[in-house]
């Protein structure tokens, strides 16, 4: 290390082997999302109102429900990584542990709340 | 051993410390910082307001009820929170997505050059207030 050329160098310090596959997942989720959150967006638009009955009505169709589903998966990995590297830029040693593991928490309890929601209203009864 | 003073160019800071100050502010620069802004706040305040919004819907009526109010007047239409967190979500959403498509683009390795990347960057900030006044204007005709 250190005495020969710079492609030399940089292979001899070696990686984690690991870095891409954040950035990768980062790219795929936000191709994901770009399609699931534009479905979001025109079906809010499109729906007949947005009252109680109007939105559990909406909600309890599969065509609503499986896109809903895959909406929260995708974005809530999407934002898991990018606060992820938020955390990373501006917290340090033990700080940055445990704000990696708050993150964690989050994304899971809320991701698991809003999944549960949704099958909830799906399999449920009309209202 | 790199030397201290290396012939590459610095960061375009004027004065140091205190006084820091990037001489030049580029659209570039801006939409970096609105996608991170934007994207931390849909993450955070964004993902309590849809989980809230969807365990309402799962819990029935009255919760439901309960979401309303907080956001809309008796009338119907938003209040000043509902505006205020639903704009600023919207404007967040749209402008957090035309960034990221010029990130895809740039990923791609293109749209580097500089007139293309401030062009780019321009369309971007002018597209999220587009898209947010179109969507509410569309909202508000229904």
């Amino acid at each position: 290390m250190g005495s020969g050329t710079h492609i030399g160098r940089v292979r001899g310090l070696g990686s984690a082997k690991e870095g891409a596959h954040h950035w990768w997942r980062q790219r795929v989720t936000a191709g994901s999302n770009l399609f699931l959150t534009l479905w979001f967006v025109f079906a809010i638009l499109r729906m007949p109102g947005y009252d109680y009955a109007s939105v559990h009505t909406w909600l309890q169709n599969g065509w609503a429900a499986v896109p809903m589903l895959l909406l929260v998966v995708s974005v809530f990995y999407h934002f898991r990584l990018g606060l992820q590297v938020v955390i990373e830029d501006y917290q340090h040693e033990q700080k940055r542990v445990a704000a990696i593991l708050l993150l964690n928490f989050f994304t899971v309890a809320t991701a698991a709340t809003a999944i549960f929601a949704i099958l909830k209203v799906a399999f449920g009864a009309a209202a | 051993m790199a030397s201290r003073t290396p012939a590459r160019p610095r960061s375009p800071h004027l004065f140091s410390g205190f006084l820091k100050l990037h001489y030049s502010w580029g659209p570039h620069m801006l939409v970096s910082i609105l996608h991170r802004a934007t994207g931390s706040g849909m993450a955070t305040v964004g993902t309590v307001l849809l989980v809230w919004w969807l365990a309402a819907i799962a819990s029935g009526a009255e919760a439901y009820a309960t979401f309303q109010d907080v956001f809309t007047t008796d009338a119907g239409n938003l209040n000043i929170v509902g505006w205020v967190v639903f704009v600023g979500i919207t404007y967040a959403f749209f402008t957090h997505m035309l960034n990221g498509i010029r990130h895809l683009v740039m990923d791609a390795g293109a749209a580097f050059e500089l007139k293309r990347n401030k062009m780019f960057s321009l369309i971007v900030i002018a597209g999220g207030f587009v898209l947010t006044a179109a969507f509410w204007l569309y909202l508000g005709m229904k």
